[in-house]
């Protein structure tokens, strides 16, 4: 096949794109640049797409022997990943740009300009397999469960699963690290990216304040009691415990956490611990990564964070919000995070929760 | 070149080895200056064009701000290497920097020029306009420039020009002229500023005083020598233009929308500027290396973004259509068999650049 190999100058796309020649495709490397005024150096493992980076992943594709070139996505990049962050969280949600990335950048703008340049799909280093089935060609996690990436896959549809290929996804990370090492890449022992890419700073709270002001507002108690005051209420997250300042005491003495954010009045809602469980949640947005889930309830897990737990539950769609019910209820649950169901090791498809209970 | 990489000598050694390459390296410096039309001395060896640039036009600078001169004047349609060192002399120096436009054809306004000198012309350090553009192939009329110019010192970026069209450093009347090796066959990394005889400027090295104490540091023998054998190979440029033209004809016959910049201009043999509507040029840059067909776009930023060409944005493109331009080069090896290649794989390729592009 042709393929574009996405090299993002770490370590698992040079390995993924060695992978793919060595299979016998026809590959070409390419660079997303997706920050507009890119930084020199990386600061350890934050940020990406600094200049040193595109020039780790051309030095990858000298030495694997590919040609090189550099896409410019960062308008895209910025229109549907930085711009979506900012009014998920303006929106009192806690979106995960990775997703947004995926669905938006690297499987639909990189993947159609792929395709519509005569190339039959995009190669990444993502940790995650994909299978061919009687239904297709199917989404599985990776063998190396701590470095699974299926979560932040499971925004494609059927038809971009089709076009991906996912050559690391049956390895351990250490192994890739030894691999890359024998293959002479340097950036074998480059640090993983955590964070948020284009937050380098890796300070998210002040990122958001610096872009969407920070407005004081109330503090409350579900019985809707003004307890303190917050300094913008899109920088707390459901759960948070530390932090909130509150002088009041509870009467028992026990801890307070955050339940709930409401943007429109700028307020952030406080209780106790007991009140965070949540048994049920729905999802908008669904997209099914193999047969589509219908209104027949199932068996399987939902996952509701990028390296999460996968939750025993019950699931079905009812036309119109994707539902599952846990076995055990979970705590503390953001709106705006992606819900996940798996069957065994294979994903379904995925939702945007917007309601918990 | 690999004879000279056996010899030992420092051309500055007094000894025999020494003695041996210095002979080489003033032969090939006789054949140069002969080349450009310059005295041997006129010719000082840089270690790429960008250097003599540097050395022009900050040296000329400098000159001129002892006699409280502080203005810079270039054209719009500059390389990096020109616009570059005036941004930083603007930063750190304090010079005025004035940018004279261009019209649709590519050519500088000299008008304008003309305009500026009047205003301003005491207080000119140094003018800086490239005998012919890297991306369009313009060529740009100097010895008008010369003679608005006056008594200022002019400086010609002659990178493009030289060996390609008729050169002649003495009849331009500038003060200072920049070649280099690679861009008539010669290695990379060795370049020239011809400068007037015994006309003083500071250096941007220091060290041992080599070349007139402009640009101290061990002369690199080999690459010289090179660069003179290269200097003295023939260019058909009757041959060139006429693959020149035949690749236009043709192309204009595949893609009736594509249009040729600077079509109206006076244009050097080897280069060819096309606009592609609806297309991306990085993305035909791909598709026609995959091809095998090397072409260009203009120019990309540090971190390898192709950005829209500053020259054609001056010519009063748009952003868009800018960034539709590719760049061919045909040199003294080319046959009309490259050119038709190159028209038999574009069709395809302008489809899929279309394609993914909407």
């Amino acid at each position: 096949m042709k393929l574009i190999a996405a090299m993002s100058g770490g370590v698992d796309s040079a390995v993924a794109a060695a992978r793919a020649v060595e299979a016998g495709h026809d590959v070409i490397g390419v660079h997303l640049a997706l920050a507009a005024n890119p930084q020199k150096y990386r600061s350890g493992a934050r940020g990406c797409c600094t200049i040193e980076d595109s020039h780790d992943a051309r030095r990858a594709a000298d030495v694997i022997g590919i040609p090189f070139y550099i896409w410019d996505m960062a308008e895209e990049f910025h229109d549907g990943v930085v711009e979506d962050f900012l009014a998920e969280y303006s929106a009192g949600r806690t979106p995960n740009p990775c997703l947004r990335c995926n669905e938006k950048i690297k499987f639909a703008a990189v993947l159609d300009r792929a395709r519509a340049m005569g190339f039959d799909g995009v190669v990444t280093g993502h940790y995650a397999r994909t299978q061919i089935s009687d239904t297709g060609k199917t989404l599985h996690r990776a063998i190396d469960h701590s470095k699974d990436q299926s979560y932040v896959l499971s925004v494609l549809t059927i038809e971009q699963i089709a076009g991906a290929i996912f050559p690391l996804g049956d390895t351990t990370k250490v192994d890739i690290r030894l691999e890359a090492e024998a293959r002479g890449l340097a950036v074998a022992q480059k640090p993983d990216s955590h964070d948020i890419c284009f937050v380098p700073s890796g300070d998210n709270a002040g990122w958001l304040r610096d872009r969407l002001g920070s407005e004081i507002g109330p503090i409350v108690d579900q019985d809707g009691n003004k307890i303190g005051e917050h300094k913008g209420a899109y920088t707390y997250t459901i759960g948070q415990r530390k932090g909130l300042g509150l002088t009041v005491p509870t009467s028992d003495g026990s801890p307070r956490f955050v339940l709930k954010i409401e943007p429109v009045t700028n307020t952030v809602v406080v209780g106790a611990r007991e009140d965070l469980a949540i048994s049920t949640m729905r999802g908008e947005r669904p997209v099914w990564c193999g047969p589509a889930v219908t209104s027949q309830e199932k068996r399987g897990f939902v996952q509701v964070r990028a390296h999460g737990a996968a939750l025993a539950c019950t699931y079905f769609y009812d036309e119109t919000l994707l539902v599952a019910t846990l076995d055990e209820p979970l705590l503390g649950l953001a709106t705006g995070q992606a819900m996940v169901i798996y069957d065994g090791d294979r994903v379904v498809g995925s939702a945007t929760i917007c309601e918990t209970e | 070149m690999s004879d000279q990489l056996l010899q030992l000598g420092n051309p500055s050694s007094l000894h025999t080895h020494g003695r041996a390459t210095r002979k080489t390296l003033e032969d090939a410096r006789e054949v140069i200056a002969q080349k450009i039309d310059s005295l041997p001395s006129e010719v000082v060896f840089t270690a790429s064009g960008t250097e003599a640039n540097n050395i022009a036009l900050k040296g000329l600078f400098w000159n001129g701000k002892r006699q409280g001169k502080n203005v810079v004047v270039i054209s719009a349609i500059e390389h990096h290497a020109i616009l570059d060192p005036a941004q930083w002399l603007q930063t750190h120096e304090g010079a005025e920097v004035i940018t004279i436009g261009v019209t649709t054809a590519g050519v500088i306004d000299l008008a304008q020029l003309q305009e500026v000198v009047t205003n301003r012309s005491s207080e000119i350090a140094v003018i800086s306009i490239m005998h012919s553009n890297n991306e369009t192939g313009v060529l740009q009329p100097i010895s008008e420039v010369v003679k608005i110019a006056g008594q200022i010192p002019v400086h010609t970026d002659a990178v493009q020009s030289f060996i390609k069209t008729p050169l002649s450093y003495k009849n331009l009347g500038v003060t200072a002229l920049t070649i280099s090796a690679h861009k008539i066959g010669g290695p990379l990394g060795i370049g020239a500023l011809i400068l007037r005889r015994a006309f003083e400027i500071p250096a941007l090295l220091h060290g041992g005083g080599q070349e007139r104490e402009i640009r101290s540091g061990t002369l690199n023998a080999p690459s010289i020598v090179a660069f003179a054998t290269a200097a003295a190979d023939e260019y058909n440029s009757v041959l060139v233009s006429q693959l020149r033209d035949s690749f236009i004809a043709g192309v204009k016959e595949i893609i009736p929308d594509a249009y040729l910049n600077g079509e109206q201009s006076i244009r050097l043999p080897g280069i060819v500027n096309i606009t592609f509507p609806g297309t991306q040029s990085d993305t035909l840059l791909l598709l026609l290396d995959n091809a095998n067909v090397s072409a260009s776009t203009g120019s990309a930023c540090s971190a390898g973004v192709h950005e829209a060409s500053h020259v054609l944005l001056a010519m009063g493109h748009n952003e868009e259509t800018a960034q539709s331009s590719l760049r061919f080069s045909f040199g003294a090896t080319s046959t009309q068999a490259d050119v038709d290649f190159v028209l038999s794989v574009l069709p395809d390729v302008i489809t899929r650049g279309r394609a993914a592009h909407k």
